[in-house]
């Protein structure tokens, strides 16, 4: 320990890392329910169609049947829901039921479910009901969707636009026509979905004589689900317990309510017994949510300096067949606006976005949502406009990075920057790269006919996101963080956090901040979250908010707690409260030596109150509850490279070295806040190079498998080399900013920029992710034709 | 209705013996029936790793072998290589670098570990190939590949 009893900004380990380890995690399939169900459901092969009849007899009839259960059955159990954001009303599509009644809009809809004693009778079972559908017109295809005047997606409606935002700043025209240098790209991103390892899993157990629901939940958000559950099924808050025990991986895919795991708890209440549904991997990828389909063009006007004028960004973004519940699928298209050049001084700009929906699975929350796009768009702009006037793509950026000197600073975008580091960290990347060093490099090896990219991704990135976003929609979405903090009667402590933690490592930094201000060890701080019964209500895990906010929330209790125990300490040492401080584990005088160990203040509050001279007790259980309120969110910034290879006779990229420097304000826990990086830069690859659900024409998945999705595999990731400016953020007294989406935000752009790199040597610029190797070859191809 | 089949094998070193459904496999078959869930699902078919055991020393995708199969083999889980502590560095080495986030994927992947190390000493490319039977959706595997090489530098050399 150093002299400030410094746990924060120390490396440790996970303390629950060890029991995963060891195969001792209890994730949601693990748990032994007596008397369970367990759920099959058919889904709809169509990604259109009416249903006209469903005949489930013969399914009733077979082994092991418990019951066959379709959208009728439930009615009367669970309320349709509709997604609807105030601020955007278009942004509504039919009302949703748990299983589809009438009418079904995607490949892979929940139809009817089967329960059965085993989940292998339940699936055989599925494939006995009898379903007579009509076939009505598809528009998987987003182009398509777009048009004017073709089918809609949902026979209730006319069409299928579900987003017209436009934002203008000062006058791009203008700023276009003076420009020295204009370049303009077209991007197109493929959807993914996030291939969390542990599939959705969901076990619902109903308590028919007490109307008691109790779930077992792999999810991030159980204060959330605990009301969407309670709201749709007609039960008091206070007859719903949702808990999320180990959680194996969830990315922003866990935050929907989706219509099969209301299905599930439904089911509960119809049946009033326990039940249980595990996706499979095949019904995780037509039936998770899926992000980031859009087709983009942006436009950037550079003067003769190479400094921003004006930047244009038109993007078209895929919805799905449903706005997704209850946050909707707007946020990838107006990020993508929104946050285009938030890091950079640029005075004009025009965004425009459009959403359609289409016959495929609903899209929804991906880490980074939108963020990533924008950062691609403004980074390969500015890659091009740099090519265009022969200044170097680095020296371009430090031009005209955002000075966001004052606390109001706002991008072009309308995003508030807060303080910033853009020039430190680019520095600081320079050297850690040795920029110089490669570039010289890349002019060698070219002589000898091989091709290699550098790229440069700086992003500024949303964290910590407060009320103002969902409380403006009218979405009952919490963006507080609370902290429970109780002195336990032998001196250690009890911190129930609102937060949930999917392998972050938030938990472990908890410990850390309420070790420190409190002077213990942090194994003496047990961390409870993620059961509703027992967190504070709060937000969870969505929006990189774990430490910035829940930890704000147990520093805050900390304090307090401190206050309370140092006046009893004080009122039994007969002392002043002000002269006397904690450190491990003891109430320590001025001159430092311990007086008492917390242990005897919690004794004495707890068993023998009556000597405490004090005339009232000051409480040992602290609650506090924290959000930004009068800022949207903390910023963060930070900046990426990669170093890449490309065969331009095969098309195939070898990623060779990636950096990041990162300002996340406060470190807590460098190990910890590291690995959170180097995931998410790996997301971010696998976006650019690999991932992508291919949907035919008609709108049917064609790479439904882990053997067609391809996922970043250890053989092709490089080693990521990791450096931090840390800033505090003034939004909080812990001074931390968010890190769980940063590697995402900006990974894929630098993978772009870097094999665009690659390929400047043909005029050849990449338009589409993933960049298969195809898609190389036929850009190189496309400039070769144009030279001719 | 369907296929049984009476087997017998040894399962983390203890005799095992059991009537199982023909089309069972042994993934299902260790975490439903056996309730040793340490071992994870997660495709089903055969490419994400997270459900890799051991079967006569060589590691092997539960969900594609069915418990049938096991009959008069060797099984290891995670759960009886961690009580041998025949694992007990590696997990160390996982658990210091933060090499695990959610957890679901380490089993599998410290299966793999496991028969990558008893068979010599890897290079850091030998090892970050040998992992790529595994998924991890979360730590970006560099972490993973220094855990394992961290335990494979204090191997004795190959003998030349």
């Amino acid at each position: 320990m150093n002299d400030s009893g410094g746990w924060i900004g120390r490396s440790r380990p996970r303390r629950e890392a060890e029991r995963l380890a060891e195969g001792r995690g209890r994730y949601t399939d693990d748990l032994e329910v007596a008397n369970v169900g367990y759920l099959a459901f058919l889904r709809s092969p169509h990604p259109h169609a009416r249903i006209r009849r469903i005949d489930g007899a013969a399914a009733r009839k077979s082994p092991g049947v418990i019951a066959v259960v379709t959208g009728d059955d439930l009615a009367a159990i669970c309320k349709p829901w509709q997604t609807q954001l105030a601020l955007f009303p278009g942004h509504s599509s039919p009302p949703q039921y748990p299983l589809a009644r009438g009418e079904v809009c995607w490949q892979g809809e929940a139809v009817a479910a089967v329960v059965a004693v085993t989940r292998a009778q339940a699936e055989d079972v599925v494939e006995l009901i009898e379903v007579e559908w009509e076939e009505l017109p598809a528009v998987p295809n987003l182009g398509v969707a777009a048009a004017a005047g073709g089918s809609a997606y949902h026979s209730a409606k006319p069409n299928n636009l579900g987003l017209d935002h436009t934002f203008v700043a000062g006058d791009p025209d203008q700023a276009f026509a003076d420009a020295a240098v204009v370049v303009e790209h077209d991007f197109a991103f493929e959807r993914q979905t996030g291939v969390t390892l542990e599939p959705r899993v969901i076990v619902a157990d109903f308590d028919p004589r007490l109307r008691q629901l109790t779930i077992h939940h792999s999810h991030q958000v159980p204060h959330q689900m605990r009301d969407i559950f309670a709201a749709q099924l007609g039960l008091p808050l206070s007859h719903v317990r949702v808990v999320a025990p180990d959680v194996g991986g969830a990315f922003g895919m866990k935050l929907s309510a989706y219509p099969d795991e209301l299905a599930t708890a439904a089911i509960a209440v119809l049946l009033g017994r326990p039940v249980k549904f595990s996706a499979d991997r095949l019904e995780s990828f037509v039936s998770d949510v899926h992000a980031r389909e859009a087709k983009v063009r942006g436009r950037l006007a550079v003067d003769a300096d190479g400094r921003l004028m004006a930047m244009e960004v038109s993007a078209v973004s895929g919805f799905g067949a449903y706005a997704n519940y209850p946050r909707g699928s707007i946020g990838e298209g107006l990020q993508t606006i929104h946050m285009s050049a938030a890091a950079y001084r640029l005075p004009n700009f025009r965004g425009q976005v459009r959403g359609y929906f289409q016959n495929k699975p609903p899209s929804g929350v991906l880490r980074g949502v939108g963020q990533p796009i924008a950062t691609t768009v403004t980074e390969q702009l500015l890659d091009l406009a740099a090519r265009k006037l022969g200044i170097d793509p680095a020296e371009l950026r430090r031009r005209n990075y955002a000075e966001a000197a004052h606390p109001d600073a706002k991008s072009v975008g309308g995003i508030a920057l807060g303080k910033l580091s853009l020039d430190r960290c680019h520095d600081r990347l320079m050297e850690l790269m040795d920029y110089d060093g490669l570039r010289r490099q890349q002019v060698e090896l070219r002589k000898g006919g091989v091709y290699r990219g550098v790229g440069l991704a700086v992003f500024v990135e949303q964290t910590a996101v407060g009320p103002s976003l969902y409380g403006s929609m009218q979405v009952r979405v919490s963006a507080n963080e609370a902290c429970r903090l109780t002195l336990e009667p032998d001196g250690s402590i009890r911190c129930e956090t609102s937060i949930t933690d999917q392998g972050q490592g938030t938990r472990t930094a908890l410990t850390q901040i309420v070790a420190q201000e409190l002077g213990l060890e942090p194994d003496l701080v047990e961390i409870v979250s993620g059961d509703t019964a027992t967190a504070p209500m709060g937000g969870g895990a969505w929006a990189s908010r774990g430490v910035a906010l829940g930890g704000e929330a147990a520093l805050r209790a900390s304090r307090k707690l401190k206050l309370n125990i140092l006046k009893i300490a004080a009122s039994m040492l007969q002392a002043d409260a002000s002269a006397l401080r904690l450190e491990s584990g003891s109430i320590l005088n001025t001159a430092g030596l311990a007086q008492m160990k917390l242990a005897d203040v919690a004794s004495a509050a707890f068993y023998r109150s009556h000597l405490v001279p004090l005339d009232e007790l000051p409480p040992l259980e602290i609650v506090e509850s924290f959000a930004p309120r009068d800022i949207p969110y903390v910023a963060a910034n930070g900046i990426q490279a990669a170093h890449v290879e490309v065969d331009p006779g095969l098309g195939t990229i070898r990623v060779l070295g990636f950096w990041v420097v990162e300002d996340c304000g406060r470190v807590i826990n460098p190990l910890l806040v590291d690995e959170q990086i180097r995931g998410g830069v790996v997301h971010g690859i696998g976006s650019a190079l690999y991932e992508q659900c291919i949907y035919s024409a008609e709108g049917q998945i064609e790479n439904g498998s882990l053997m067609d999705y391809l996922v970043p595999m250890a053989g092709e990731m490089p080693d990521i080399r990791i450096a931090h400016i840390e800033t505090p953020t003034p939004a909080t007294a812990l001074g931390s900013r968010g890190v769980g989406e940063a590697g995402t935000v900006a990974a894929g752009a630098a993978i772009w920029t870097a094999v665009n790199d690659a390929l400047s040597s043909f005029g050849a610029t990449v338009t589409s992710q993933p960049i298969t190797p195809e898609h190389v070859l036929d850009c190189i191809d496309r400039s070769r034709e144009q030279d001719r | 209705m369907y296929e049984h089949h009476d087997i017998t094998f040894t399962l983390n070193g203890k005799p095992v013996s059991a009537t199982v459904e023909a089309r069972l496999h042994m993934a299902d078959f260790l975490r439903h029936t056996l309730r040793l869930t340490g071992t994870h699902v997660g495709c089903e078919h055969g490419f994400c790793g997270a459900c890799n055991v051991m079967i006569d020393g060589r590691s092997a995708r539960s969900c594609l072998t069915l418990a049938v199969q096991a009959d008069g083999a060797n099984v290891e889980t995670i759960e009886g290589l961690t009580e041998r502590n025949a694992i007990a560095e590696l997990q160390r080495e996982f658990v210091a670098r933060n090499a695990l986030q959610c957890g679901y994927c380490t089993p599998g992947m410290l299966v793999t570990a496991a028969e990558l190390l008893a068979r010599g000493k890897p290079t850091r490319a030998h090892i970050r190939e040998a992992l790529s039977g595994n998924y991890c959706r979360c730590t970006g595997y560099q972490a993973i590949v220094d855990a394992i090489e961290a335990v494979a530098a204090r191997q004795p050399d190959a003998k030349p």
